[in-house]
């Protein structure tokens, strides 16, 4: 059993002082910052290796960072520009115990991670739940279609801060 | 000359009495064997976590109770532990012990539902109607508690939203005693019923390593014969007080890990509640139940991750806070969710009849898929 610091002081030797971040000061859980560019080497590293043999992935979640520049358009609505979108990784291990938090940010303008799919099979859902709300793009996904959201939904992604509802669907009023 | 085949898809739901909910599962056939399912949800998503964002922390507490809609008062038990770890608050012995009983019993009723439809499904009408009497009674108590039947809002961030009626333990005490004989009753009727088995042993098998990378929790994966328990293994509130065993897969009648199996942890596992149950009620203290409700609900900037054990698996709760009075995010890891993800690995090679089965024995609920 290894505490969120000791794997992160593994991760850094391993992947660089620049590639990975450590985030403990604030309440809650601590996590992990991984740069998008080497994440799926770490990812694989923590599912392969075996002190640290993270074989279950408990969650992975989309978020808003909404940390761009807020605007407002012609009809008071908020828009946001730059800042990024995170992917946040609840990793587990069952053998040793284990927990890590790794979080994965990418610009916003164009959200690009690398799927996992392959190494935790779980994962696919989650990560079409994400594109769905937030339309984070999961590199070499086998199937990423809107899952929650009706397939042909064309008005943006939910769980951005700045969405807006569309007026109507198919005909449909939405805001109500 | 040789007989032309192709591949044949068939819908099943969305409207389905087996999809227990709106589902709709798009099955691949060749004659009568499945090759292939993709499951279509989303009909009941009702965006709950962007509602979340407009509420303050205690507002978001009716809308868990609409996730899991069998297991409401653990949907709350989650999410008030979560916030309430966040903010680190202490809740009085007595609140404690108040959220394990309802927790127990509301896992007893969740399972009476899971074991009822899986029996129904496959034709057994009269157990189902026998749980259903039985968790009315579980219910009762619950309307007597809160004065809800199925969406409680009971649990509050510190505390809970009404003290026990005088006569609570009582009867809980009662309906102990009446319960137990129907669970022999009940593995008479059904669990070692010839039909039954034959319809369910040996049938959607699934092997552990598969569970484990799938995601799977709770009962589904302890039928794989690996013994992982939240209550256990990462004991939350005060389960590291009680005296349980965790039930796990042995493959009785069939292969480890089948229908079966899945079927029969959850009986198994409402005999362990109840002695949780029957502990708690020997245990409680007096005290005040409101005493830590925090009067403004205002946690430090920072994320946490908190998971329990609900009847269905790991029930997560994945909250951000940016300081203010609203969840910056909230997201929820539902067991459903992830099982349902597996219907396409546990139906390969099976009839279509087997599907209901299946499904029946993953035990889901659509308005935790959806949320």
């Amino acid at each position: 059993m290894k505490t969120p610091e000791e794997i992160f002081e593994i991760l850094k030797s391993k992947f660089g002082e620049e590639g990975v971040t450590f985030t403990g000061d604030q309440a809650g859980d601590p996590y992990v910052t991984v740069l998008p560019e080497i994440f799926r080497k770490v990812a694989v590293y923590l599912f392969k290796n075996e002190d640290m043999n993270f074989d279950s992935l408990m969650l992975l979640s989309g978020v808003d960072d909404a940390n761009g520049e807020k605007t407002k358009d012609a009809n008071e609505n908020e828009i946001i520009t730059g800042g990024t979108l995170s992917v946040y990784y609840n990793l587990f291990s069952l053998t040793h115990r284990h927990k890590l938090t790794v979080r994965v940010s990418v610009p916003r303008e164009t959200p690009e991670v690398e799927s996992i799919t392959d190494i935790w099979r779980t994962a696919d859902w989650h990560e079409r739940e994400a594109y769905d709300m937030f339309g984070i793009i999961f590199k070499n996904h086998p199937d990423l279609r809107r899952i929650l959201m009706p397939y042909d939904w064309d008005a943006g992604y939910p769980l951005r801060k700045d969405y807006q509802n569309p007026e109507f669907y198919h005909g449909m009023k939405v805001p109500y | 000359m040789a007989i032309k085949t192709e591949e044949m898809v068939l819908n099943m739901g969305p409207q389905h009495p087996s999809t227990h909910g709106v589902l709709r599962l798009e099955l691949k056939l060749s004659g009568e064997l499945i090759t292939g399912v993709t499951p279509h949800i989303g009909y009941l998503h009702r965006c709950f976590e962007k509602h979340c964002e407009a509420m303050t922390y205690p507002q978001v507490i009716p809308y868990t109770d609409r996730m899991d809609y069998l297991a409401s008062m653990y949907n709350n038990f989650g999410y008030v532990t979560a916030v309430e770890k966040l903010m680190g608050i202490e809740v009085p012995e007595r609140v404690e012990y108040i959220r394990i009983i309802m927790g127990e019993l509301q896992r007893i009723a969740s399972h009476m539902v899971a074991i009822g439809t899986n029996g129904l499904d496959i034709g057994a009408f009269t157990p189902f109607l026998y749980l259903f009497r039985d968790r009315e009674k579980i219910l009762s108590l619950f309307e007597m508690t809160c004065g809800a039947r199925l969406l409680y809002n009971y649990m509050w961030i510190g505390g809970v939203s009404h003290d026990l009626h005088p006569d609570f333990l009582r009867l809980t005490k009662e309906f102990i005693d009446y319960f137990r004989p129907n669970i022999t009753e009940l593995n008479n009727l059904l669990s070692y019923n010839k039909i039954f088995v034959e319809r369910t042993a040996n049938v959607g098998v699934l092997p552990a390593d598969v569970a484990i990378n799938y995601g799977m929790t709770g009962p589904n994966l302890r039928a794989s014969g690996i013994n992982y328990d939240l209550r256990k293994d990462e004991p939350y509130s005060i389960y590291d007080r009680f005296d349980f065993n965790v039930p796990v897969g042995e493959g009785k009648m069939g292969t480890l890990g089948d229908c079966w199996d899945r079927y029969y942890m959850r009986v198994l596992e409402m005999e362990e509640s109840l002695k949780i149950v029957e502990q708690a009620i020997a245990q409680i203290p007096d005290g005040d139940v409101h005493s830590a409700i925090p009067k403004r609900i205002k946690p430090p900037v920072g994320s946490i991750y908190h998971r329990v054990e609900n009847p269905r698996g790991e029930l997560g709760y994945f909250i951000v806070s940016d300081g203010s009075m609203n969840p910056f995010r909230v997201k929820v890891r539902p067991p459903s969710f992830v099982s349902l993800e597996l219907m396409d690995e546990l139906c390969k090679g099976h009839l279509v009849s087997d599907v209901v089965a299946i499904l029946g024995s993953i035990d889901i609920v659509l308005g935790e898929v959806d949320r």
